[in-house]
Parts: C-alpha cells; structure tokens; sequence
C-alpha cells in the first residue's frame, strides 16, 4: 500500500477543510477503500479519518426518514421504522456483504462502493475507469458478470450497490456537503453513466461528502421488497436484483417502482416503462409487456445474456407475489 | 521506524488491556494485533475481506481486521480469541466447537469464533437457515460447515435452558 497522510477529524467542518485538499478522501468503515487500496487501484494522498463524527443518526421528521451516512449498514437494517415503513431497504442491506462487513461499511460508503469488475480491480489489465483512455478488455474478454444496461465503448463495469437499487425505488435523496457548498441530489441522477468518462462514476465533486440519505415516506413503501439473484446463496453479489413496489386499488396497479441491479453500469429505472403498469392488472401478460419496454435497451453479449433472463424471472416473482395488493 | 513514513500514535484496549502504540498509518488493525501485540490467534487468510479468518469484536461487534487500519480504531475496544475463554475454562462456544468436530485444520477457527459470538448473542436468529446465513462472511476449507452450524445451535439451546431456568 503506498503510504498517504492520515487525519483524524473531530468535527465536520474540520473534516470538509481536510477533505478540501486535493487528493482527500474520507474514511468511514474502509472495506472498499482499504482492500482497493491493498490492491493499488486507489492511492490516495491523504485518508481523513471520518469515523467520530455524529452523522449516525437514523429519525424520522415528519414524512421523511433521514438516515445518516454514517449509520451502518446494520443499524439501518434492524432499524424498526426501516423494517415496517421501507421493508425494501432492510432486505437489500441484508443481501448484501457478510455481518461482519455490514457492522463497519457505512450508508455514504455503500452508495461509493466501486464496481468489483475484475479488470478495474487488477494492474494486470487496462481499465477506462482506473486510468482513463487505457483501454476496456470487457469488451471482447471474460464478461460473463459484467452489465447490459447503460454500457458504453468505454466501460462495461456494474455498479454493485445493493442498497443503491432500494433506494433508487423510493424517490431517495442523497445529501452532500463541501466546505462551501450544500445540496440535495435525487438518488436517480446521482450515479453517472459511463459514456466516455468511465472514471467519472457520480455527481460527487472533490471535497464533498455524503452527510444523509432521506427517504420520503410513502404508501407503497412499506409493500416494498427485495429479490436478489447470485451465483451463491449468500456474501455474493448480484447476478440480477430487484428492488420492487407496488400499490393496487381494486384489482389494478395504482402506484409501481420497480429498480433493477446487477444489470446496469447504474442502478437502474426507467419510469415510462412503470406507466405501461398504471391502471392494468397485474399478470404475466401486463409484466411481459412492462419487461420489453424496460429491458429495451439492454446490450447484452454473449456471455452476459442470461441476465435479462434472470431479471424478467425476478420481476415477473416480485410483483406477482404483490399481486394481490 | 522510518521517519519519513506517517505514522499515528493510537490508544486501544485489547482484551481489556489498556495499549498506547505508535504505528504506520498503513498498519491494519490485523497486522497490528498480530505483529506488534503478538496476539497471532487472529488469523490472516485472504487479507481482502472475502474469507473471514481475521474477525475480531471492535466494540463489541464483528469486523474485519484487515480492512480495518489501526489508526482508526483509537479509542476503541478490541476482543480477540485470546479474550474469549475465561482463565480456567473455554468459552462455552469454544467447547461446543470441540464437541460438534466444527473445524478441521483450525486455521479459519478462530475467526469462526468471533463471528459466532455476535450470532449466538443475537435472539432474533433462531434457525439452522439463520444461523448459516449470518456466518457466510466465514470460510471454511475444510468445509466443516455443519458442525460449525451444530456448535452454534447447541450454544443458542445452552442459553434458551440458562434463560427458562432463570424465569
């Protein structure tokens, strides 16, 4: 591991000044930054220590969970007004990593988590994303894991949030702080699709930090649920997933989100193809129908087209398990 | 130590032992343990998060030592498997571990442990199902799964007879 300075913060606005210098980068529970680092795919010039800071707290004010970014991924899933008013959430938590893993990665960590594309991941091989303009050898190499959805030239690498995927079904809202500035960003434009900046993977710009995540309360939220696919039973990350909700008023679909993972180099979710839903019943016909359109722009290869089977299967479960909603 | 390498000075308690330590900022809480307290229980297996030989408790919950610097753990408190048994008796856990045959060559033992400790604690865990859900962050080579499971079964039984006797 190549060396860096290390600070430890004590406030958050000593930690947004220390974050400010560039090459900062905070660290909170650490198991994606010190295995990349192990690895030599990140170096970064200074870590600032994070760990104290009081933005654990998980509350609900008004129609509105704010959770902080520092609450762990445990905490949050065992969180009772989690488990009754956003089921989804608890679940895909709980699908995702080891409990060991769980009780030290934070919300904000989780979100930044990078992909776990195995050529991003090795020195051995180029990568757009870890140095830019080097080259994908996804393209034509092993590519059985990588994403349909949202590929570009440049980069076929999933994002492999689990967490991401729930909270993208519930309108969630990320929020960001740097020395000078504050803002709220709707978990649907937060991650950036590859394009021809791979490297580029959010709206997060150096020396901002995640201070929250707000979910809005909602009908359909506490009906949500979590569906992931993988090539082992657990501590394994998704093949495909599916983070569904879903709301019936007399036999027909009132309210629907439905977001996928494992698929797309973001999170995915395309509300046009959910409208196809609004006012139909729900049965094999109506979800085939919703699926296409969804799934429409997907550019599988050879070695990844399964992965649409896989999620058609998902989605048709979870939502005629919500069938008689 | 070169000085020209960041280092941190950092106040832990191990096993209930106070320890103030100067360590490179690039130490994890793994190789800290193992190479300047000598507390080499504490297995490193992949030294990437992925096997799950390393746990420890760090205020009481299971972590990965190795993804864990030792710099950040200041003022922490660490329990490793040299802080498990009581000075003249295993851990009932450890005692189920022999009894259930729960590991072969022992290397992922430890870690299996610590890990086990927090699921044995954990009442709303009930099921041979649960029970192997929760421990998936643990390897085990030798694939002594079952009676690994067995142990930690016959634990959380232990504990449901301690707490009917107590009502």
């Amino acid at each position: 591991m190549r060396s860096f300075e290390f600070h430890r913060a004590t406030s958050l606005g000593e930690a947004l000044s220390l974050l400010a210098v560039p090459g900062s980068h905070p660290l909170a529970g650490g198991t994606t930054i010190i295995d990349l680092m192990k690895l030599g795919v990140e170096s970064p010039a200074a870590l600032v220590d994070i760990g104290s800071l009081p933005l654990g707290g998980i509350e609900l004010t008004g129609d509105v969970l704010r959770i902080g970014a520092l609450a762990s991924n445990s905490a949050v899933a065992a969180d009772p007004i989690v488990r009754s008013a956003f089921p989804v959430i608890s679940e895909a938590l709980l699908s995702g990593a080891s409990g060991q893993i769980r009780n030290a990665a934070s919300m904000g960590g989780n979100l930044l988590q990078r992909t776990r594309c195995a050529f991003f991941r090795s020195h051995d091989w180029p990568c757009n994303k870890r140095e830019a303009d080097s080259g994908c050898p996804a393209q034509e190499g092993a590519n059985a894991h990588h994403a349909v959805l949202g590929t570009s030239e440049r980069c076929l690498a999933v994002n492999p949030s689990d967490l991401a995927v729930a909270l993208l079904a519930l309108d969630a809202v990320v929020g960001i702080r740097s020395r000078e500035t504050t803002r709220e960003v709707p978990l649907a434009d937060f991650y950036r699709l590859p394009g021809i900046t791979p490297h580029v993977e959010t709206v997060m710009r150096p020396g901002e930090l995640i201070t929250h995540i707000d979910v809005p309360k909602s009908r359909v939220g506490p009906k949500s649920t979590y569906l992931k696919l993988r090539g082992r039973a657990s501590y394994e990350f998704a093949s495909a997933s599916v983070a569904a909700a879903v709301r019936c008023e007399e036999g027909l679909v009132a309210e629907v989100a439905v977001a996928l993972g494992g698929l797309g180099t973001v999170p995915w979710r395309d509300r046009q193809a959910e409208a196809l839903l609004l006012g139909q019943p729900l049965n094999d016909e109506t979800i085939a129908v919703f699926c296409r359109a969804l799934l429409a722009p997907a550019r599988p290869t050879e070695a990844n087209r399964y992965k649409l089977d896989l999620a058609r299967g998902a989605i048709h479960r979870t939502l005629m398990r919500s069938a008689s909603c | 130590m070169d000085s020209s390498r960041p280092t941190a000075r950092i106040a832990v308690i191990v096993n209930g032992k106070p320890a103030t330590i100067v360590v490179d900022v690039r130490r994890t809480l793994l190789d800290l343990l193992r190479e300047d307290l000598l507390l080499t229980g504490t297995k490193k297996g992949c030294d990437h998060g992925q096997c799950g030989a390393c746990t420890v408790l760090v205020g009481g919950r299971r972590v990965l030592s190795c993804l864990k610097l030792a710099a950040s753990a200041e003022g922490q408190s660490v329990t490793t498997i040299e802080g498990v048994a009581h000075p003249d008796e295993l851990h009932p856990l450890q005692q189920a571990f022999i009894r259930h045959d729960a590991l072969q060559c022992g290397y992922c033992t430890a870690g299996q442990i610590m890990s086990a400790l927090e699921v044995v604690a954990d009442s709303a865990i009930t099921t041979r199902e649960q029970v192997r859900e929760q421990m998936s962050g643990n390897l085990c080579r030798c694939g002594a799964y079952n009676g690994i499971v067995d142990a930690i079964m016959d634990v959380k039984a232990q504990l449901n007879t301690g707490a009917h006797a107590v009502l």
